[in-house]
């Protein structure tokens, strides 16, 4: 974490506030932004003020891409149910580029494009929304006639940072799930000397996309990293270790089936494959949907898509650990366990009872005194 | 004349026995830990998972111990005990053991420490500790990737995924425990056909050696 010392509690400037307040945000409704989206970057409460400063009148001018996605962080986003807090992030963004919300189409689009990338290069933030197809020269994702890699090297190349949005421009996601029919990568792999920050999720929460845009804008810089490229602000915990349903995990209290006695008082959906003690992710804290819900308090459990190859590794869904490579479906660890320790105690038992009836083997000296 | 002979030093006797326990009382936690139930009145997963990761400290220190040993302990104790075929003499008595095992040789490869198949079996059962140790320590270290051990599982993660760690950590389980049956098999056989105390040495440390049978 890069140190900030925390600057002077102050009160917001009234000034900014007014300013606010005659765009329709209400003073309230802004406070409310700026604290939630400090306490969601784990800063003191005394940074409100200059989060609050960063974020009046800066644009951010931002290239979106969606290759190989499903819009669903698009959707994320644009889906904030308080039409408050969309206005001020749409306010933070000067979105050139955005296939999914723009106007422009076709060629005018492509133009504006590239427009935009003349223009503001360096300065501007590439989003990508999709994992990057390989195989075949990348003919499986093209827009406007060229390559989602030829693109993204582009774009990526020239931007003062690139954010991957949902696990499959993070880690491949979905598509490259094996077989990886397409040879599909994430943005990281396609662009490695790109500043790539990875926000997977699938989606990903758009309070933590606010939060890192927040934070390029007040610091001039990305939050710090763990070993993937996720910000540790939201990445840096496990959900397992700030769920809700913790207490009923240490008491050995488990919803054996779905709509269960122990499903229905709220109980720990571990034996139902819950995947929050492998998956690192702010949920728990900061829920989805400003803070309605998340999968874990909706009684279902963490498929764990936060994690690299999620789509791979943390399935069966349903189950705690995953199959046994080169083993039918059935066949789960234990039995294979059990299976191999009987098996064991059969063969040596099949070898004692060779053993005993084996004359003139044993260490005989003849000092062996037998006694009556 | 038997010679009645000090074999195993108090280090080997004593990490042993920790292994021993370690193995069964890690194996009877992580199979709770992963098959967990209630008892009512009791946090039953919480306490399972303290002696789970109680006993593998007290396992890690017993084999890190062990290994030390291997470097000053007597020539039984030594890590050179455990690979035999390094020798002419080892490799003789290997395939001499192995064909007594599989009844095509007659006798035993009389030994006054390990036998070169048993040998082989714990280096290959040290090997499996080692594993169970780093990829316990690394999924115990998930609760803070910042951490010690954290950062034994930063390392591992990108590497098998935690998931797979978790398979294999099962998975080398049951091995341990197919081990474990072998094991004492073979110590019954040992002791009932080499006639040298093969299962009180290793209480006493103390084995009954016929030199001449050497
Ligand atoms: S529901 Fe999942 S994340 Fe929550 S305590 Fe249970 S296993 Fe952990």
């Amino acid at each position: 974490m890069p140190q900030h010392s925390p600057p002077q509690e102050q009160p917001l400037d009234e000034k900014l506030l007014q300013r606010w307040e005659a765009r329709g945000v209400s003073r309230r409704d802004f406070i409310k932004f700026c604290a939630t989206l400090t306490a969601t970057l784990a800063l003191p409460a005394s940074f409100i003020p200059q989060i609050a400063e960063a974020i009046e009148d800066k644009r951010l001018p931002v290239i979106w891409m969606e290759f190989q996605g499903c819009t669903g962080d698009t959707e994320a986003l644009l889906r904030a149910n308080q039409p408050t807090v969309a206005e001020i992030v749409l306010d933070l963004l000067t979105l050139e580029y955005h296939e999914t919300i723009m106007a422009a189409a076709g060629h005018q689009a492509e133009e504006a494009k590239s427009q935009a990338l003349e223009k503001y290069k360096g300065k501007y933030l590439a989003v990508v929304e999709g994992s990057i197809p390989t195989a075949d020269g990348g003919v499986y994702c093209t827009v406007g006639g060229d390559s989602a890699l030829n693109i993204v090297r582009k774009i990526c190349g020239n931007a003062a940072a690139t954010i991957a949005v949902g696990n499959c421009a993070a880690f491949g996601g979905l598509p490259a799930a094996a077989p990886n029919p397409t040879g599909a990568i994430s943005v990281k792999d396609a662009v490695p000397q790109a500043t790539v920050l990875n926000l997977p999720g699938c989606p990903l929460n758009a309070d933590n996309l606010t939060a890192t845009i927040v934070h390029f804008l007040t610091f001039n810089q990305l939050p710090a990293t763990d070993g993937l490229g996720r910000p540790l602000f939201a990445y840096g915990k496990r959900i397992h270790d700030n769920c809700e349903r913790r207490a009923h995990f240490d008491a050995g209290q488990y919803a054996e089936a779905f709509g269960d006695a122990g499903h229905r008082q709220g109980y720990c959906l571990y034996k139902l494959g819950c995947k929050g003690p492998e998956t690192f992710h702010n949920c728990p804290t900061i829920r989805y949907n400003e803070g309605v819900s998340w999968p874990v308090m909706a009684g279902h459990g963490c498929i764990g898509c936060a994690e690299p190859g999620f789509w791979d590794t943390m399935s069966p869904f349903y189950r705690r650990l995953p199959q046994v490579p080169g083993f039918p479906v059935e066949a789960t660890a234990d039995k294979i366990g059990v299976g191999l320790v009987a098996a064991t105690a059969v063969a040596f038992g099949a070898h004692a009872v060779g053993s005993a009836f084996r004359k003139g083997d044993a260490m005989e000296s003849d000092k062996v005194i037998k006694e009556d | 004349m038997l010679e009645i002979r000090y074999v195993w030093e108090w280090p080997v006797r004593i990490t042993h026995w920790i292994n021993a326990s370690s193995v069964i009382l890690l194996s009877a936690t992580g199979l709770f830990i992963a098959h967990p139930f209630a008892i009512i009145g009791v946090e039953t997963m919480a306490w399972a998972r303290l002696v789970h990761i109680v006993v593998a400290y007290a396992f890690l220190c017993s084999v890190l111990f062990r290994f030390y040993w291997m470097l000053v302990g007597n020539q039984h104790a030594s890590w050179r005990a455990f690979i035999p075929w390094l020798t002419a003499e080892g490799r003789r008595n290997f395939v001499k053991m192995l064909r007594y095992y599989t009844f095509t040789g007659k006798k035993i490869s009389y030994e006054v420490g390990h036998n070169p198949v048993a040998a082989l079996a714990y280096l290959g059962i040290f090997a499996l500790f080692i594993f169970q140790i780093v990829s316990g320590f690394a999924l115990y270290g998930q609760y803070a990737p910042e951490g010690f051990w954290g950062g034994l599982f930063v390392i591992l993660n990108p590497l098998v995924s935690s998931q797979y760690l978790r398979l294999s950590h099962h998975m080398v389980m049951w091995m341990l425990l197919g081990f474990l049956v072998n094991h004492l098999y073979s110590a019954w056989l040992m002791d009932v056909k080499e006639r040298n105390g093969t299962m009180s040495g290793i209480f006493s440390g103390y084995r009954y050696i016929e030199p001449e049978d050497l």
